[in-house]
């Protein structure tokens, strides 16, 4: 069945122009997913935003404490949300061996779940006995008057 | 009792990452074990008099606070969000250092405490020493959100419920 | 479609670590580089998943996926020990200098 299906394909490769061909396979292997499918892609998508985030947030914020926040938190969560929905996608058959990966991803995401504030922490506390001293109002309103 | 509920846990690792259920496999898994176990069995739970049964329990209330914390954690990534990407939400962020005093006894329940703080929106624990918290927040709303205390409760009603009512 | 999908997740997580290796190069501070390679590092540990999804074989890129992500753990918090204790040292020579004064 499905060798027919893709010396089908073929055939009409050689016929007709790429475009076409192009689309028509990407909506018959859309027909192909299950509902578990795009849920996982969903939630890869909600990790690439909150990464995003993150990502600007250490790009934007004023020092290094602030920086911390987006760092600390962004990084855990788009993580955890990129990892399931990958986890969700690449189950083809739901026999043992897939179960097991997707516990594993799952054992990769508790891991982060637990360091990532440890490591925050760590670093915070480093920083703090290194006499960087948090930012106080003044040069907050400097920094944010650079901004504008 | 302590050193088979170490073993049971190294074996449940063990069978996880090494994915194969032959004879030869688990064998070389129990003995590799029982060897950790020997060696190191008194690295995991600290305070051995708390009999099974209450272990039990603490360990079903830990699983039921996780969906919470994973709520909380998502609100915190909405916050972060707000605040990186929108102007207004720049401007509104004012960070300081905020001190806190627990009720908090046992060094595990200071670090379930501690890293729940991490992963609440906007707020950082930046010190512990003895019962003192210190603690980075990003605005005033976020302050009054911590000093009501509602984290510590919860976490206080899994590990140790002999702390609340004495206070 | 799995492909696409891997792509897509792939391309944009090195998209989306420009900003972080802009904070890596001119950081004013050294705790601003190791958190940016931490964040890295972490991503990485989910671009290796991503890889393993592109050429079928999650089964064997998630062990590297650990692996990674514990010696990632690992770097970040010996390498703040190391600043933290390189500080104290500081501060006592400070002080010490000081009393000599």
């Amino acid at each position: 069945m499905l060798k027919k299906k893709r010396k089908e394909q073929e055939r009409k490769m050689k016929d007709s122009s790429f475009i076409p061909v192009l689309a028509e396979t990407m909506t018959s292997s859309l027909n192909d997913l299950n509902i578990i499918q795009i849920f996982g892609f969903l939630l890869g998508v909600l990790g690439l935003i909150f990464f995003l985030g993150a990502a600007v947030g250490m790009l934007r914020f004023p020092d290094f404490y602030t920086r911390m926040h987006a760092a600390g938190k962004g990084d855990s969560m788009s993580t955890m949300l990129m990892l399931s929905g990958l986890g969700l996608v690449t189950m083809e058959d739901y026999s043992l061996g897939s179960w097991l990966v997707f516990v594993k991803i799952m054992g990769i995401v508790l891991f982060i779940y637990l360091t990532s504030p440890t490591s925050t922490h760590v670093l915070m506390k480093a920083a703090f006995e290194d006499n960087h001293m948090p930012l106080d109002e003044k040069d907050l309103k400097k920094a944010k008057g650079k901004k504008k | 009792m302590y050193p088979f509920v170490v073993f049971v846990l190294l074996l449940l690792n063990w069978i996880i990452f090494s994915g194969k259920f032959d004879a030869f496999h688990l064998g070389l898994g129990v003995i590799s074990c029982l060897f950790v176990t020997w060696i190191s069995q008194d690295f995991l739970f600290y305070d051995r008099s708390k009999g099974l049964k209450e272990r039990m329990h603490e360990a079903w209330a830990f699983l039921c606070y996780i969906p919470w914390l994973t709520w909380e954690v998502v609100l915190a990534n909405i916050h972060v969000l707000k605040l990186a990407m929108t102007n207004k939400g720049y401007m509104e962020m004012a960070p300081r250092v905020v001190t806190i005093k627990t009720i908090l006894k046992t060094d595990f329940a200071k670090f379930v405490f501690a890293n729940s703080i991490t992963l609440t929106p906007g707020t950082i624990t930046m010190l512990v020493r003895g019962d003192i918290i210190h603690v980075h927040v990003m605005s005033q709303f976020l302050e009054d959100d911590l000093l009501s205390g509602a984290i510590e409760k919860k976490v206080a009603e899994i590990f140790e419920p002999g702390v609340l009512q004495k206070a | 479609m799995i492909d696409w999908f891997a792509m897509l997740v792939g391309g944009s997580l090195f998209l989306f670590m420009v900003p972080l290796l802009y904070r890596i190069w001119v950081g004013p501070t050294a705790y601003d580089r190791i958190l940016a390679v931490n964040v890295i590092g972490t991503k990485t540990a989910v671009l290796l998943v991503v890889i393993g999804a592109l050429f079928d074989r999650v089964h064997m890129f998630v062990d590297f996926a650990i692996a990674y992500a514990l010696l990632n753990f690992l770097a970040s918090v010996v390498v703040s020990r190391y600043l933290n204790r390189t500080a104290a040292e500081r501060n006592v020579e400070e002080k010490t200098k000081g009393a000599r004064a």
